[in-house]
Parts: C-alpha cells; sequence; structure tokens
C-alpha cells in the first residue's frame, strides 16, 4: 500500500533551521559581490577562479558546469523538483550525477548562476565546495538508515562533518581537494580506502560508535589503498583527529606540483608510521575540550532528521512473492535493483541510470520529477544519489514494489542491471571536460549496448566497468574490475584497459594496466573477448573478479589481444 | 605598504629587515637568523619574526615571549600554510602578540585568517577597506570553534560571528 508521510522533518536529512537558512543567504549574496567584482575587473581571472570553484562552478569546454552538493547523496523530493527546474530552466533538461554523489549541470551561464544559486538556498542547498582545494561533499552508504547489515546510520556523522567543513577558517587553502567518505556498515559500500580519509564505523563501549580511520587513499594519477591510521577513534575525538590531520596535511602537503598535491602522497613519501607520529603530535598538543564532539551534539544534530514511520507489513512479503512468480521481468529486476533492508516487509530499491545504450547518470527533468513523485508516494519522500551514479528509493514497503517499477518501466528507469557489466561508471569525458584525452560516453553507450541483453548480462553476473576519460580518474577506472582509461595516442583518442581493481574494504585493490592502447570499437571488442575468456574458465559460482584473482591476468591480456 | 587592522588602514611601523646590514632602531621584523640581534638591540623598539611558509612555528617557541609579532606570508592566495601557522601559534604556543600576514591575500580570506588567530594584514597602497568590511562581515555564523571562542549559535558547533 502507497502511504505519504506527515513529518515535518525530512526523512533521512537533516533539517535546516533559522540559522542555516540565513548562511545560505549570505552565502549567495557574497558570491553575487564577487561575481560584481569579477565583472568589475577588481579581481581577476586567476583570483576569481578558486572563489567560484568554491561555489561548484566550472569552466568547461563549451559552457559552465555548475556541480550542487547533496550532502551524502541525500535529497527529498521537493529538492529533486528544485533540481529539475534548474535543468529545464537553465540547461538543456537534464542532469548528470556524480560519483560524489552530487548533479552537475554542463550547459550553465555565468550570469544565472547567482538566481540558481538563489533557487537552490530556498530548497535548503547549495554548491559549497563541491570544487576547490578544500573538503569536498562528504559521502555516506547509499542505504545508510536502511540496510539490514548496517550497525549505525553514518548520515549523522557526514551532516556533522559537513558542517563542521563548511568555510572552515584553517582548511580552504588546502594543498589540493580532500574527500571523506563514512559507511555504517562492516560491508564498505562507500569505497572507503579510496578516499583522503574513510571512515568505517561501528559501535562501541557505552552504545557510543568507534570509527576505524583510513588514510591517504585516492585514484587519479597515483592510485592508492587508504592505510589504518587508527582503529578506535571514540566519536568524542572524531573532529579533534580529522582536524590534527588536515592541520598535519596543510601544513607539509606538497605545493609544488597539483599531481603530487593529495594526501595519498605525503603519507607515502613519510610512511604511514611517520604521518600517525606526526597526527598524534598534534592531536595530543590540540585543546581537546574546545574539539570535542560531546555525544550532546551529536544527538541535537540527530534530532534534526526525520525517521521514516514504518507502517505495519504483515503480509507484504507474501505479496511480493506472488508478484514475482507471476511476473518474470520483474522478478529479475528484484534480484538485481533491490537490497535488503533493516525494517521486516520492507526494500531500499537502486533506480537505474544506465539504460541499455544511455549515458551513465543522465537523468531529464521529466525522470526527475518522476523519481520525485515516487519518493513521495512510497519513500517517506526522500532520495539518494549513489556514487555509482543511480538513485535509492531507501525504505519502499514491499507490497508497493511492483507499482514503482511498472512507473519506472515506463520512464525508461527500469533497467535490471545494478552491479552488472551496463550499470557503467563513467565520468563526463571529452565531450564535456577540459582536462580529458578521450570521450568517455560513447564507448561506455557502445559497452552498454554490447552487453545489454538481459540474459547475457545476467550470465556474466556482478562486475563493475568504469571508464576515465584521463588519468586524473574521474570514472574510477582503477577501481573498476575492468577499467577502462581514455588517453592521447598520437593525437587519436585511445583507450587502456585496467583489470582486478575492486573498491571494498577487505578486498580492495587497484586495477593493472594489461597493455598497449586500442582504439574505441578495438577496446569494445576486447572486453567482449575478456569476458568470454572469463565465462569459459570461471569455477561453478565464481564471479569476475574472483576469477581475475584465482587466475591473474595473463589468459585475458592475451584473449584481450588476441587478432581474430 | 599600508597595515589593515581593526577594520582600519594604518601606516606600517614595523620594518621587515630582509638581509645584511646593521639591524636599525624602531620596531623590526626579522628573520629566525637574525632574531639575535634584534634581541640584543640597544634601542627602543620592538621585535617580530618573520617566518617563511615552510617553517614550523615550532621553531619560535623559545623565543616567543620576547616577541612582539609574528609576519606570516601568503606567497600566492591558494597557499594555505599561513592559517596553520597562525592557529598552532595561538593555540599550542599560546601566542598573544600581534600576527601579520603578508603576501597575496584576498579579501575573501579576511575573516578566515582572524578566526585563526591573524590580526594585521599587510594589504596594496589603495586598498579599499569597505571590500574587506564587507568581507569580514558577510557571514553571521560559523559552523566550528576557532581561535577567537566565539559563543555558541544555538545547539551543535555553530558559533556566532555577530550580534
Amino acid at each position: 500500500m502507497p502511504h505519504t508521510s506527515q513529518h515535518i522533518l525530512p526523512v533521512g536529512r537533516y533539517a535546516y533551521d533559522a540559522v542555516d537558512k540565513t548562511f545560505l543567504k549570505q552565502r549567495v549574496a557574497q558570491f553575487k559581490d564577487q561575481v560584481e567584482r569579477r565583472i568589475s575587473g577588481s579581481l581577476t581571472e586567476e583570483e576569481f577562479k578558486p572563489l567560484r570553484l568554491m561555489n561548484g562552478l566550472y569552466l568547461q569546454l563549451h559552457a559552465y558546469m555548475l556541480r550542487v552538493a547533496i550532502p551524502y547523496g541525500i535529497v527529498s523530493a521537493s529538492q529533486m523538483r528544485t533540481l529539475a527546474l534548474i535543468a529545464q530552466r537553465y540547461d538543456r533538461g537534464y542532469g548528470h550525477f556524480t560519483t560524489r554523489q552530487n548533479i552537475q549541470f554542463n550547459w550553465i551561464k555565468l550570469e544565472d548562476t547567482p538566481d540558481i544559486l538563489d533557487l537552490l538556498a530556498e530548497a535548503e542547498m547549495h554548491a559549497i565546495q563541491t570544487s576547490g582545494n578544500c573538503i569536498r561533499n562528504v559521502t555516506a552508504d547509499q542505504f545508510a538508515g536502511a540496510a539490514a547489515d548496517e550497525v549505525l546510520d553514518p548520515r549523522v556523522y557526514a551532516e556533522i562533518l559537513r558542517q563542521w567543513s563548511t568555510l572552515h577558517p584553517e582548511f580552504t587553502f588546502l594543498p589540493r581537494k580532500f574527500k571523506i567518505a563514512i559507511s555504517g556498515s562492516p560491508k564498505d559500500r562507500v569505497a572507503a580506502r579510496f578516499h583522503d580519509i574513510g571512515l568505517m564505523a561501528r559501535m562501541g563501549p557505552h552504545g557510543r560508535p568507534v570509527f576505524e580511520v583510513y588514510v591517504g587513499g585516492g585514484l587519479g594519477r597515483t592510485p592508492i589503498v587508504g592505510t589504518s591510521i587508527q582503529k578506535d577513534l571514540p566519536e568524542s575525538d572524531l573532529i579533534a583527529y580529522l582536524e590534527a590531520i588536515l592541520r598535519v596535511y596543510n601544513a607539509y602537503g606538497r605545493r609544488d606540483n597539483i599531481y603530487k598535491a593529495r594526501i595519498k602522497i605525503l603519507v607515502q613519501a613519510l610512511g604511514i608510521e611517520s604521518f600517525r607520529e606526526q597526527v598524534d603530535a598534534e592531536f595530543a598538543a590540540m585543546d581537546r575540550a574546545k574539539y570535542q564532539l560531546p555525544h550532546q551534539i551529536v544527538e541535537e544534530i540527530r534530532a534534526r532528521f526525520g525517521q521514516p514511520d514504518f507502517l505495519p507489513a504483515d503480509e507484504a512479503a507474501e505479496k511480493l512473492a506472488q508478484q514475482r512468480l507471476a511476473d518474470p521481468a520483474f522478478n529479475y529486476w528484484v534480484q538485481t535493483n533491490t537490497h535488503a533492508h533493516k525494517q521486516a516487509g520492507y526494500s531500499s530499491v537502486t533506480i537505474s541510470c544506465k539504460p541499455v545504450g544511455g549515458i551513465p547518470g543522465d537523468v531529464t527533468t521529466e525522470q526527475m520529477h518522476v523519481l520525485a513523485d515516487l519518493a513521495e508516494k512510497y519513500s517517506f519522500g526522500e532520495l539518494r544519489v549513489t556514487h555509482l551514479q543511480n538513485v535509492v528509493l531507501g525504505h519502499v514497503r514491499q507490497d508497493a514494489l511492483y507499482a514503482v517499477w511498472q512507473v519506472l518501466e515506463q520512464y525508461d528507469l527500469a533497467t535490471a542491471n545494478v552491479g552488472f557489466i551496463t550499470d557503467i561508471i563513467a565520468c563526463p569525458g571529452l565531450d564535456y571536460c577540459a582536462l580529458a584525452n578521450a570521450r568517455s560516453l560513447p564507448i561506455a553507450q557502445k559497452l552498454s549496448e554490447r552487453f545489454g541483453s538481459a540474459d547475457l548480462q545476467r550470465e556474466i553476473g556482478p562486475l563493475r566497468l568504469n571508464i576515465s576519460g584521463c588519468i586524473n580518474a574521474c570514472g574510477h577506472h582503477h577501481a573498476g574490475h575492468i577499467g577502462i582509461l581514455g588517453v592521447d595516442k598520437r593525437g587519436e583518442e585511445a583507450f587502456q584497459i585496467t583489470l582486478g581493481g575492486a573498491s571494498d574494504q577487505d578486498t580492495v585493490s587497484v586495477g593493472q594496466i594489461i597493455g598497449s592502447a586500442l582504439s574505441e570499437n578495438e577496446t569494445v571488442d576486447a572486453v567482449a573477448r575478456i569476458i568470454d575468456t572469463y565465462l569459459a574458465r570461471r569455477d561453478q559460482g565464481e564471479h569476475f573478479i574472483q576469477t581475475c584473482r584465482r587466475i591473474g591476468t595473463t589468459p585475458f591480456k592475451e584473449a584481450a589481444y588476441a587478432t581474430a | 605598504m599600508p597595515l589593515l587592522e581593526n577594520g582600519q588602514i594604518k601606516n606600517d611601523t614595523w620594518l621587515v629587515v630582509q638581509d645584511g646590514g646593521a639591524v636599525p632602531a624602531g620596531d623590526v621584523l626579522l628573520p629566525l637568523s637574525r632574531l639575535a640581534e634584534g634581541f640584543a638591540r640597544n634601542t627602543e623598539g620592538r621585535v617580530g619574526v618573520v617566518l617563511a611558509p615552510d617553517e614550523a612555528v615550532d621553531g619560535l617557541s623559545d623565543v616567543l615571549d620576547r616577541l612582539e609579532a609574528v609576519q606570516l606570508t601568503l606567497p600566492i592566495f591558494r597557499d594555505g600554510r599561513a592559517f596553520t601557522q597562525a592557529r598552532a601559534l595561538r593555540e599550542h604556543l599560546k601566542f598573544d602578540g600581534i600576527i601579520r600576514v603578508g603576501g597575496h591575500v584576498l579579501p575573501d580570506q579576511y575573516e578566515f585568517l582572524l578566526r585563526c588567530g591573524v590580526t594585521d594584514i599587510v594589504v596594496p597602497e589603495g586598498t579599499d577597506v569597505s571590500v574587506w568590511e564587507r568581507a569580514h562581515k558577510a557571514f553571521t555564523v560559523a559552523y566550528q570553534p576557532s581561535v577567537q571562542n566565539e559563543a555558541k549559535e544555538g545547539f551543535a558547533l555553530r558559533r556566532r560571528l555577530f550580534s
């Protein structure tokens, strides 16, 4: 049965109060002032650049791009409608979900941005720190507050970190950008060890959380798996300890070479032991009382989050079972696109933004409205953008799944491919980005079409395919079981293939390049031969990454470069 | 160059001693290596130190009680090491003298610098103080504690910047 929520507080997200709203208005006013100073010439373009970047405004190949923050991926139905309005009025009728759980608009005019920021502020949204050398949007598990395997809701802590890092006086001009992810489940769905700081929360003594802190992970030109620096950080020291890490980084991170400026390079240069000693020294010297995070504050923040008011769902599971039996297509979708919920009779739904042959992460204005409608009707008005560029309805009663699926089918949002080879991560690539060497979207579309058959994808099973248009790795190619990296080969777009990457905390690994770059079509064929090799060589029930680990990359490499 | 102090443009009475020659009379800012000469002067005048961005503030701990001022530098506005140096001076070394910042500083960084414990900014001739004042008053709330120990604003870590 569909239900609507009557909550005053938004479910799953921090509710702004008057102080927060005033702050956002002041931020918009400040940006208007900066735009005026740029236009009058009192700010040079060089000086204006970091200021606009810290409001999410990039200058891309053809236009400005505005990246709007979606803190820990949570967006309400009404906020999604605001995003739809922006897409329609100021862009070309679509938006693009990013791997930091944000959304970006690719066709923005500079003079429109203050108005867009006004619209966003009205909806309790902003573009603060979605770019620039500062602490970026803190990402969290897309099944936060819902997953059956979760031990605590990471969003409360993500919100605390969001607030703490907002216009931080000391850490707004860091050597380079800084990314934090947090998981409240032992199953790492946030790629914690590919972040500058990754936090794995678990329950500690006296009912308060403790955090394992990973530091110095990242992708980009130098992919490095983060190292555990603190296994048992108490909740009360969360802010103080992160301040200590960032202080060491701000003081000693390299500033002479943009490609060696991330914290991972500092951690590698010092070695984890020496880095830990410096952080510990800083931590010991700090006024800990001042930077303490008392549990009262955690609870004050938690109290601003709405909680879903689950309805009795006694017969929901049974009804779902009947519907699955009656409709095989629906059954397949439930298998791939739903996730186990902690509440009996409920599921989380992953809405695929990867239709066969489509552009990963793109949604139209119309689809945004559909997402908002579904969230309002079936999931307490709350949506989540995932770092895999899909959208999640967190809490759907199982007897409503069929209705949800039927609506999604009408709007090309029901592709049953979550976790499969066509659930591709791709950066915007050379179609938009000034840094790219190659277009990532056409090859993503070709691969999606090549493996688009529902039966074939299911036969291949779980497989992460990630595509970056250049070595900066925004498409996380090193973290893909199969990764594709766009390069410039004597003036032509070409692609290298990596194999064996994975982002789960326990089995994290960096994908390795298997050989020289190929053309777009050759790459698609090579991936197909890699898949054929897997299907031929796999043991019973073995996933691609497991086969890859068992037999090594050589057989795949031989197949990839075999001439037909 | 003039000095921005408490929202006012003032003449800078401090002399930055770059290299060679005797340390002059008056208020002087010296590199670490020449501090002893400054302290040994028989003339009136205050002594401060010029700390390079890559010099740790810990190196000042032995002389800090004799220093009236520390000058930090943003070689370019993107280089934010001075923010950490200022905060460490205030919070770790409990320095309560003048912290000046020179170099390439943007008005948009003013409030951040103040919240890290900086008191004075060395600004170019002809600086429009109203732009800095606007930057200073742009926000009435901050989301984290700072060395200024602002009062809490409601709940959480928020601090009230102006009442």
